[in-house]
């Protein structure tokens, strides 16, 4: 017979047991040890059917194939970029994967130069964690205006929320322009100042309480009180 | 015969400890262990690019560990900064602690450095740092089988003690004083070192003692770590 | 807003992000919505934090960044040009544990400037500390004073909390007795005596960006730099230490301007000293 220790969306911490006997899998953030289901995540539990999941509350970007993510250049050669996506270890960005045709000597710099951040795909990720980026696709380019802000990325799918209702509403409100990267990098552009800074704090709000509930209607207030001084 | 401890405690009573997450903001994780006068501040950075490259496996992750102690965190004279034989040593059994917990084989190439400062001592100072550290890398999001917990335990003349004070290592009779740190679920010992004498009696004891010990420890470190989304 | 990215180093090649914030300061405006002249809100001093091993000590928060500071004493013989005085030794370690910009190793040229400038300056040109009243014995025996001060979290303008931290451990701190018989500092016995203290030299430190200066800066508005000067002030408004920074020129007109800005906010950082 088997048995759930925890409940859902609680807490846990690495080493701690949520569920007893085989009717319960193992998934991500959980392993087995014989017949004890344990935590190997500082997160929250997440129980669907008999999986039960940890979901991580911090840690950093883990790439994944097709990802859109923000990067910063920070180096080059004659033919490569290389693109800090906050992993350990820089992504390459081909001249081949531009999107459109670069011809054989061109200066690389006249594209994308050394402190330029971008919006790229990721095409592919190596066993080895070798990160291929690619341009080519709708929206994907080099970012020149508005900031850039971090969030934790295990926090990403929460600033955009469930079919994009987070960030919609936040859009929505202040008017800004936001793309949130899936490495956790947020482009944000406001043609009013005030407005602009309300939207990072928004976002800066999900960052740091991504495991309340009625999160949404929490942020709708914020916005509504404080974009009333502003208009 | 040393029966009445020098500061009043039970033989198995552990100091005040106080724990908190998320101290250092720039770092992927923190804590602040603090068992009684003992302070230890932890911040984990990583997984982030490895320098040399020659150090890099391509398998996993490397675990690194660093532990400092503040130039006034002593109670005599001001320590020298900088790296001295005893803070190397004891980086690395920290490392040696840490590691069996940690999986790191989805961060090839990488490392994950854990930066541990002693802010005030009072014996059992790797200890602490251990279970900072051990609390910074779960908040830092890292995979792990278990936290760790760490205390000191030893026998004074006759008597079996845990979380021993600087005035009880210093005690004038024989003093075997043992840092212990183990995984709290599983009991297992990943950290052993014994200045002193003891028969094998007493060390069976004292792992017992130990356990019980961690398992007090993992209850504050669960506690401080949960405390930091609540 | 302007808080500093998680784990990831500062990014110096950051071309939108400089931008941001030249055009923002165009309007006088900053990222968290500071005034230019303004220091951030949440700035705080704790006393004594590590009361069982240094002589004094200090944290100092400003917003987000944090440190602290410790004094420890020595007793050395004093310089043959000074015999009847004692000293200070001042180290500021830029910890590996505070930002993943700072290395592991021995302090590098950042740590080295703020512990000559900021610490060791400004307490000694000031002539804050009575250095007499640290001599034992004319010409064989005076305190040293140890003082070092540690980054914690480094979310902009260390140098002003370093400042801080220094002279609050200072302010904190409380000699221990010294054994004239065996010659040496008997740490067992706390002493209650504290260190005389004539002056509080406050340092701020200004910065310049564009045609703008500004305090108290934002990670991100230290990249932006182009000139700093650290101004050390004293209850009288009296300017005791200067350090300039950065590889771009200043005029007099504006050196004067950064000066008066560091006077009226050493004013204001000196009550929380009190």
């Amino acid at each position: 017979m088997g048995k759930l220790l925890v409940n859902e969306r609680d807490i846990v911490v690495p080493g701690e047991e949520v569920a007893e006997g085989m009717d319960y899998l193992p998934s991500l953030g959980t392993y087995r040890d014989k017949e004890t289901l344990v935590s190997s995540q500082f997160g929250f539990v997440n129980i669907s059917g008999r999986l039960v999941k940890v979901i991580p509350l911090s840690g950093r970007y883990n790439p994944r194939r097709d990802d859109i993510v923000i990067g910063r250049v920070a180096d080059m050669t004659f033919s490569n970029w290389f693109v800090d996506v906050d992993y350990a270890t820089e992504a390459v960005l081909s001249s081949k994967e531009t999107g459109e045709y670069v011809q054989r000597g061109t200066d690389l710099s006249q594209i994308y130069g050394i402190g330029d951040y971008i919006i790229a795909r990721v095409m592919g990720v190596s066993r080895q964690k070798a990160i291929d980026l690619s341009m080519r696709g709708p929206g994907l380019r080099k970012i020149t205006t508005g900031r850039i802000i971090k969030v934790d990325s295990v926090k990403v799918p929460r600033i955009i929320g469930k079919e994009g209702s987070m960030i919609s509403l936040i859009k929505e409100k202040t008017g800004c322009r936001i793309m949130v990267g899936q490495n956790g990098k947020v482009w944000i552009q406001g043609d009013d100042l005030k407005k602009e800074r309300i939207a990072v704090e928004a976002i800066n709000m999900i960052n740091e309480k991504s495991f309340v509930n009625g999160l949404t209607e929490k942020i709708k207030e914020f916005l509504e009180k404080e974009l009333k001084d502003v208009q | 015969m040393y029966n009445k401890r020098l500061d009043g405690r039970k033989a198995d009573e552990l100091r005040t400890i106080k724990a908190r997450v998320g101290i250092v903001k720039r770092a992927d994780g923190s804590a602040m262990f603090q068992i009684g006068k003992t302070i230890a501040l932890a911040a984990v950075y990583g997984p982030r690019q490895l320098h040399p490259k020659f150090l890099q496996n391509p398998k996993m992750g490397l675990l690194r560990c660093n532990y400092n102690m503040m130039s006034f965190s002593g109670s005599g004279e001001r320590v020298r900064p900088g790296t001295s034989r005893r803070s190397k040593e004891i980086s690395y059994v920290t490392e040696g602690a840490l590691a069996p917990v940690l999986d790191l084989e989805e961060y090839p190439n990488t490392v994950v450095d854990v930066f541990i400062e002693i802010l005030q001592s009072d014996s059992g100072t790797r200890c602490a740092g251990i279970c900072a550290a051990s609390m910074a890398l779960a908040d830092a999001g890292l995979k792990m089988k278990d936290l760790v917990s760490a205390v000191a335990v030893g026998r004074i003349d006759g008597k079996l003690v845990v979380d021993l004070t600087k005035e009880e290592e210093d005690y004038d009779g024989e003093v075997a004083d043992i840092a212990i740190a183990i995984t709290p679920r599983t009991g297992e010992i990943t950290l052993l070192q014994m200045d002193g004498f003891a028969n094998k009696e007493e060390l069976a004891k004292s792992f017992e003692n130990a356990k019980e010990a961690c398992k007090k420890i993992w209850e504050v470190q669960k506690k401080a770590l949960k405390e930091k989304y609540t | 807003m302007g808080s500093p990215e998680k784990g990831t180093k500062g990014e110096i090649h950051m071309n939108i992000i400089k931008k941001h914030v030249y055009s923002l300061i165009e309007k006088e405006e900053r990222l968290d919505g500071r005034k230019l002249e303004e220091f951030r809100k949440d700035i705080s001093i704790e006393y004594d934090i590590s009361p069982n091993s240094a002589e004094g000590s200090a944290r100092v928060k400003i917003g987000e960044t944090e440190v602290i500071a410790g004094i420890k004493f020595d007793v050395i013989k004093p310089y043959p040009d000074d015999p009847d005085k004692g000293t200070i030794i001042a180290g500021v370690e830029l910890l590996p544990l505070s930002s993943p910009d700072f290395e592991n190793g021995p302090p590098n040229i950042k740590a080295v400037e703020l512990a000559r400038a900021v610490v060791d300056r400004g307490l000694r040109e000031s002539q804050a500390i009575d250095f007499k009243s640290l001599c034992i014995k004319k010409e064989e025996k005076a305190w040293a004073i140890l003082i070092d001060v540690y980054s914690i979290n480094d979310a902009g303008n260390l140098a002003d909390a370093i400042g801080l931290a220094a002279l609050a451990a200072v302010k904190d701190a409380k000699f221990p007795k010294y054994d004239e018989k065996k010659e040496k500092i008997d740490y067992e016995k706390k002493g209650t005596k504290k260190i005389s203290i004539k002056e509080i030299p406050i340092p701020i430190t200004v910065i310049k960006i564009k045609d703008k200066i500004l305090v108290d800066p934002l990670l991100e508005e230290e990249e932006c730099a182009d000139a700093r000067l650290t101004v050390t002030t004293l209850e009288s408004g009296r300017v005791c230490a200067l350090q300039k920074g950065g590889n771009v020129s200043l005029t007099p007109e504006e050196t004067i301007k950064m000066i008066d800005l560091a006077i009226k906010k050493g004013k204001e950082l000196r009550k929380l000293l009190k």
